[in-house]
């Protein structure tokens, strides 16, 4: 866990004493609402359709238990209980009154948080594999040059009024977890003759364009990696179209002027920033890996383990969904299931946050993620103390056994929240969940991930889900376009268009139809819906969905 | 020929609290949509917006919604506003709270 140093404490400590004085003053009239909106926005305060929205970053998603309880802290006591975790592993507040909003930002701050540019056309929050420093399948921990960036990126002075925001996710591991296709940048760490660095993707993103990121580079090694990132946003700042925010991201630029001119200019302004770099930035590198060393894993007999696993078939089912391998054999990686059947994916209580809190410092030395898929992970749990765990979860309705399953819904807040929304999104979440729970398939389904966007600004990510639902408003009723066969890891695709769209009332049975056609359509129980979809293509699907056309066709 | 005018609300945001008031025709700011100023000339219509939006020190994003008149009140026509005038579907929050007090 990175620790904040002097430097990081004072400067945040300076950051949040203004922003108290902005409050005061565009209190007392001294600030117009034109003036102080972009103040609030770069300190992570929105305004939503029913109140203030205060967005803190979870820098590349992890958390010690300290922290933690600090998030249950402010649920608490200034806002109403709970807290909202996000798809760009953010936390969100939804009812903060604007004059307790200094208050939240000193109490995150005395653990070491923030919610500096969780917003504004910045370099936002930099998201990481939530399974990084555990993952047995990584190459290193992503972390420690995701916190690199975390430092590079705020408030540098190059960077802070870019043509539109630019996100950037990093993986330590082929297999991806982090979406890094669907970001401005997206590193993969790779290792080439002893020498780490990582591949650049650039240009991603979803949206009302969505694009899968392209290679700029196969590899560049960490001692070029920031001068190249650098000279990445800098040609991009300048490139970028100012003249129509919807044409302002970096994948239409790539997209417009081709990933060949792209990498040919990155390259030369490559040249003209790297002299700049004299290695400060490798060996404040190196000090911040100190603060990521891996814990010393115990070492106990998992006997316990197993013979809970034969014994407790409840037990035994949440382990096969919700427990991934550890690189330490005697050791798992637990996702907590924050998608209890009909509850609001990615919604924890304060009470629930306290729960995990303990069980971290109790069972997981101390360290909590939270992914972009709206869970939390405890990464490093030893097998043994695992019925404890599953256990303590049950008591607080925190051991739902669905992760990768139907119900494992992302969902972003939609209309019920957000004022850029089209349409709600939660309760279309909920009632998919609920609904194929009462039918009891859900395992049977197998793998299949459903994501729900409320809007074309797809926060739900539903491009990128082997079911993808919008919330759009055609005529001033809600209505819900599908896509399928999308996909978010290292195979990225963006999922193509059923058709036309379907009512509030209409959008679950027509997702039950999709899942009935996928299992008279698969070969065996072990072809996933999304192998099953690029096997047999859109049409059953079709046919399935709009009976009616089949009818008119014939 | 130019579209016939609709009726219309204002409605912005508190700016302390953040929630969503209306105005009325006694010029207060009401959390509810019913005791809001149904407006059905144009002329009025941006009259009014001009003395909401005069209240900086107290709004935030005042704007002219449409509504038809109820048998309670005013009453909205896009499900947007109808969520605005309530709270959010997964929870009794917001105006399906405990409704507080108009203020003054």
């Amino acid at each position: 866990m990175y620790r904040y140093s002097e430097f990081d404490t004072a400067f945040l400590a300076e950051r949040n004493a203004q922003f108290r004085a902005q409050v005061e003053r565009r209190i007392d009239g001294s600030l117009t609402e034109d003036e102080f909106k972009p103040l609030r926005l770069m300190n992570g305060l929105y305004l939503q359709l029913h109140a203030y929205m205060l967005r803190v970053a979870i820098p590349y998603g992890t958390l010690n238990s300290a922290q933690m309880r600090q998030l249950a802290l402010l649920a608490e006591e200034w806002d109403k209980g709970y807290g909202h975790f996000t798809t760009r592993q953010n936390i969100q507040y939804n009812w903060p009154k604007l004059n307790d909003v200094p208050d939240m930002l000193d109490a995150l701050a005395e653990v070491g948080m923030h919610a500096i540019q969780t917003s504004g056309n910045t370099i936002r929050n930099v998201t990481a594999d939530h399974f990084a420093g555990a993952a047995a399948d990584e190459v290193a921990d992503p972390r420690p040059y995701a916190e690199l960036l975390r430092q590079w990126s705020t408030d540098h002075p190059e960077f802070q009024f870019m043509p539109r925001k630019f996100k950037i996710a990093i993986t330590g591991s082929e297999n991806d977890r982090a979406v890094i296709k669907a970001h401005d940048i997206g590193l993969q760490l790779v290792e080439r003759d002893g020498v780490l660095g990582a591949r650049v993707i650039v240009g991603g993103g979803l949206g009302r364009t969505p694009m899968i990121g392209k290679e700029l580079s196969d590899f560049v090694a960490f001692d070029d990696l920031l001068a190249y990132l650098e000279a990445t946003v800098s040609v991009w700042n300048q490139i970028g179209r100012r003249d129509n925010k919807y044409k302002a991201r970096i994948k239409i630029t790539v997209h417009e002027h081709g990933i060949d001119a792209i990498r040919a200019k990155v390259n030369e302004r490559f040249l003209k920033v790297r002299p700049q770099f004299k290695g400060a930035d490798m060996n404040l590198l190196e000090e911040i890996k100190d603060h990521f060393a891996p814990p010393t894993f115990r070492e106990a007999s998992v006997a316990s383990f197993e013979s809970a696993y034969t014994n407790d078939p409840v037990f035994r089912s949440w382990v096969d969904t919700n427990i991934a391998p550890h690189k330490n054999a005697d050791h798992a990686i637990v996702t907590i299931s924050i998608k209890k059947h009909g509850q609001t994916p990615g919604d924890a209580t304060a009470e629930q946050m306290r729960v995990m809190a303990d069980l971290a410092e109790e069972f997981a030395y101390d360290e909590l993620r939270i992914s972009h898929e709206q869970n939390v992970i405890l990464p490093h749990v030893h097998k043994s103390d695992l019925p404890a765990i599953h256990a303590k979860l049950k008591e607080y309705e925190l051991a739902t056994a669905n992760i990768g399953l139907i119900s494992d819904i992302i969902a972003c807040p939609g209309m019920d929240y957000c004022a850029l929304a089209t349409a709600r999104s939660i309760p279309v979440a909920q009632e998919i969940a609920t609904r194929f729970d009462d039918l009891k398939l859900e395992h049977d389904i197998g793998h299949l991930k459903i994501k729900i966007s409320g809007c074309i600004n797809a926060c739900g990510h539903h491009h990128v889900g082997h079911i993808g639902i919008l919330g759009l408003d055609r005529a001033g009723v809600e209505n819900y376009q599908i896509t399928l066969g999308g996909d978010a890891t290292e195979t990225a695709a963006v999922g193509d268009r059923t058709g036309p769209g379907f009512a509030y009332d209409e959008i679950v049975p027509a997702v039950e139809r999709i899942v009935e056609t996928y299992l008279e359509q698969r070969d065996s129980a072990e072809e996933t819906f999304l192998e099953t979809y690029r096997r047999v293509g859109m049409a059953p699907f079709k046919a399935a969905l709009y009976p009616e056309a089949r009818a008119n066709a014939a | 020929m130019a579209r016939a005018f609709t009726p219309k609300v204002v409605t912005a945001n508190d700016l302390l609290e953040g929630d969503v008031i209306y105005l009325t025709e006694d010029d207060r700011w009401s959390r509810e949509l019913t005791e809001a100023e149904l407006i059905t000339d144009e002329a009025h219509a941006q009259v009014r917006l001009l003395d909401a939006s005069r209240q900086a020190n107290k709004i935030v994003g005042a704007y002219l919604a449409d509504a038809i008149a109820g048998e309670d009140g005013p009453e909205p026509t896009h499900f947007r506003e109808d969520f605005r005038r309530t709270g959010p579907s997964n929870y009794a929050h917001g105006k399906q709270e405990t409704s507080p007090q108009p203020r003054a």
